[in-house]
């Protein structure tokens, strides 16, 4: 299927003058089109930052980074959103979504954001159901978050990212703030997504959550650490 | 686990080489701003409202005032109004100090009219001299009553109808006929319900028959005309007025009233008698101590006095309006922190710096135009009220709305754009993570 994600001696240096902290010090990575990959590593390991960098929210200091063809390293504000908004998919640990806000209408956000021509409100409105009904939530589309479960919420957020159809979906901790069961049931939708040819690059912290996936990607002060189906332990990490 | 609906179900088509990036600085169209902004002020509705208070008050701030000024205006006019149309009035002025003492300066006396009679564009004249006096009549005593020397033509030019009776002839003028026409609340304190037609008064030693009642008047400019009582001026002089030199330099009188034709050119009229005037005195045009003002002189010496007064008010509310656009942007900072989140997740899904710029900017646009509608109908209501409940008068002025209304929106727009700018700024990561 060929390469969703190529990276290439990416580097991002934080701080000016003399303290500089590298926390991407060189990092090369390829995913192929239809990866499921978990990205682990210690807090201050650079794993934010390389999500970060992936999902087109931050730009690297160095490197090259091509996101389905094109070259994202050095695209400017409006035209990663742009990219963000057509190609990315975004799952938080903290749902994000908008509150006093409808399921439908947090939804369709990102296809408010589509331009140049946007969907009429019909078709929006069409698609948007059609993600609810995917994550089985259709019949609570009009309930606001705050009169949801956990595992609802983060059903929604990922309708949300499935309606735009991105090539890529990036999940960060989607199990974080969810029970075990819970928890269960979202790993089984990604893995649903998964099944049917979505890549999915994920950040957990979980070492079993990890394991679900075909690739993990651990990273240490900024390198990769371990690249393949080993799931190192934490005492691996240092 | 398989619970995917099969309407996702396959890769999507990937047609990256499609994408023009050019396209991202293309704006959503301002129909989807004006929902998004729209459902941001009513997602709270609360602080959407404490937003607006601001702009409401100053907006009715402005009109009220506006109101209230344009009544106080109005109710000076309507006085100036009363004192007659095309009305001239001359007046003797403040005698001038110099070597030759009082007695050198020409003062206005009774033989004067007979000069502007006769100036072309004069329709009518009419002078006045007063004497306050004890005045009895069978039933009542007043005490410090202005007794109104004048002349026949008195009510038409200064506008004075009568209720009941008439008003003195020539003839008895020339006679120094001992007669009177009551002021109306005069009749009623000298003789209650009784006709006074007919009856009579005594002035000092001098019996007075009545012959006439004047229509209720009330106050104009410091005049109350009800409590007038009218004589003929050549009696007044006559038995009230001591004038050791009335001989020597005539009778004395406090005003000349000249009423002009509807055509007649004011200031060319003033000119002819100034010059007449100045002929019988015996003195330069500029030298003349008299005041002849006419009834726009008196408009004017008003209207710039309201003018000031309105300006003031003016500045008043515009700070007001000020304070409430302050307001406004105080109210989005604040916003724009609270919604940091918010923020993050519009970013995360694609809104560019520019769209979340639009969509703050567009909130408080929307916030003070709300609260500039809701600023008009309380101004308007309240100027109402306050018109109906209290002595003043309030004239509610239409441009005082479209200004304020202008203001608001402008306001608005000016405050909106800081704290949409510091929206547009915030970094998408920070801002998603932000608590």
């Amino acid at each position: 299927m060929g390469s969703i994600i190529e990276i290439r001696e990416l580097r991002k240096t934080y701080g000016m003058g003399d303290i500089q902290v590298h926390a991407l010090a060189g990092v090369d990575v390829t995913i192929q089109s239809g990866e499921f990959v978990a990205v682990m590593g210690p807090s201050g390991s650079g794993k934010s930052t390389l999500m970060n960098i992936i999902g087109c929210l931050d730009r690297p200091t160095s490197g090259q980074y091509y996101l389905a063809g094109i070259d994202v390293s050095q695209l400017d504000k409006p035209q990663l959103a742009r990219i963000r908004n057509q190609q990315l998919g975004f799952i938080f640990q903290s749902f994000n979504l908008l509150a006093r806000t409808s399921a439908l209408d947090n939804v369709l956000l990102p296809l408010i954001y589509q331009r140049p021509s946007p969907l009429s409100m019909a078709e929006r409105r069409d698609k948007g159901m059609a993600a609810l009904e995917a994550v089985g939530l259709a019949e609570r589309a009009h309930h606001e978050p705050n009169e949801m479960s956990g595992g609802q919420r983060q059903r929604v957020a990922i309708a949300r990212a499935l309606v735009n159809d991105p090539v890529l979906i990036m999940a960060d901790e989607p199990t974080g703030n969810l029970d075990t069961r819970t928890g269960k049931e979202i790993m089984g939708l990604l893995h649903d997504l998964h099944g049917r040819g979505r890549t999915i690059v994920m950040v957990t912290h979980e070492p079993h959550i990890a394991r679900q996936t075909e690739r993990t990607i651990t990273l240490v002060d900024g390198e990769i650490r371990a690249d393949g189906q080993v799931v190192l332990s934490e005492e691996g990490w240092g | 686990m398989s619970e995917l609906n099969d309407e996702i179900s396959t890769v999507p088509a990937v047609a990256v080489d499609e994408i023009d990036l050019s396209e991202s600085y293309t704006p959503i169209s301002p129909l989807e701003i004006a929902r998004i902004a729209w459902e941001g002020v009513m997602r709270n509705k609360i602080r959407s409202l404490l937003t607006m208070l601001g702009v409401i008050i100053g907006v009715a701030a402005v009109i009220i005032m506006v109101a209230i000024s344009a009544g106080t205006e109005a109710t000076i006019a309507d006085q100036i109004e009363g004192l007659g149309s095309n009305l001239v009035f001359i007046q003797g002025g403040i005698a001038r100090r110099g070597a030759g003492g009082g007695g050198d300066t020409p003062t206005l006396i009774y033989d004067d009219v007979a000069l502007l009679g006769g100036i072309t564009g004069v329709a009518g004249t009419a002078v006045e001299q007063t004497s306050a006096q004890t005045v009895k009549s069978e039933q009542a005593t007043l005490t410090e009553v202005s007794l109104v020397g004048t002349t026949p033509d008195f009510p038409s030019v200064r506008d004075v109808d009568l209720a009941q009776g008439r008003f003195f002839h020539q003839q008895e003028l020339d006679r120094k006929s001992k007669l009177a026409v009551l002021g109306h609340s005069a009749a009623v304190a000298l003789f209650g319900e009784s006709d006074p037609i007919g009856q009579s008064i005594t002035v000092g030693t001098t019996r007075l028959t009545i012959i006439g009642v004047a229509a209720e008047r009330g106050v104009v400019g410091n005049t109350d005309f009800d409590s007038l009582i009218y004589t003929p001026i050549t009696l007044l002089f006559d038995r009230f007025v001591p004038a050791q030199f009335a001989r020597v330099v005539g009778n004395r009188v406090r005003i000349i009233y000249v009423e002009l034709d509807e055509t007649a050119d004011m200031e060319h009229v003033i000119t002819q008698m100034q010059l007449r005037l100045a002929g019988a005195k015996d003195v330069a045009v500029e030298e003349l101590p008299f005041s002849i003002q006419s009834q726009n002189d008196i408009i004017e010496t008003q209207g710039a006095t309201t003018e000031a007064f309105r300006n003031l008010l003016a500045w008043v509310a515009g700070v007001s309006l000020l304070v409430g656009g302050i307001g406004i942007m105080n109210i989005m900072l604040v916003s724009v922190t609270e919604r940091t989140r918010e923020i993050g997740i519009r970013q995360s899904v694609g809104a560019t710096p520019n769209d979340i710029r639009l969509q703050f900017l567009t909130e408080a646009v929307l916030l003070s135009l709300v609260g500039g509608l809701l600023g008009v109908l309380t101004g308007v209501g309240g100027a109402i009220l306050f018109g109906e409940t209290s002595e003043m008068r309030t004239v509610i002025v239409p441009e005082s709305i479209l200004l304020a209304f202008g203001s608001a929106a402008a306001v608005g727009i000016f405050f909106g754009f800081f704290p949409a700018n510091i929206a547009a700024q915030l970094d998408p990561i920070d801002a998603l993570r932000h608590e």
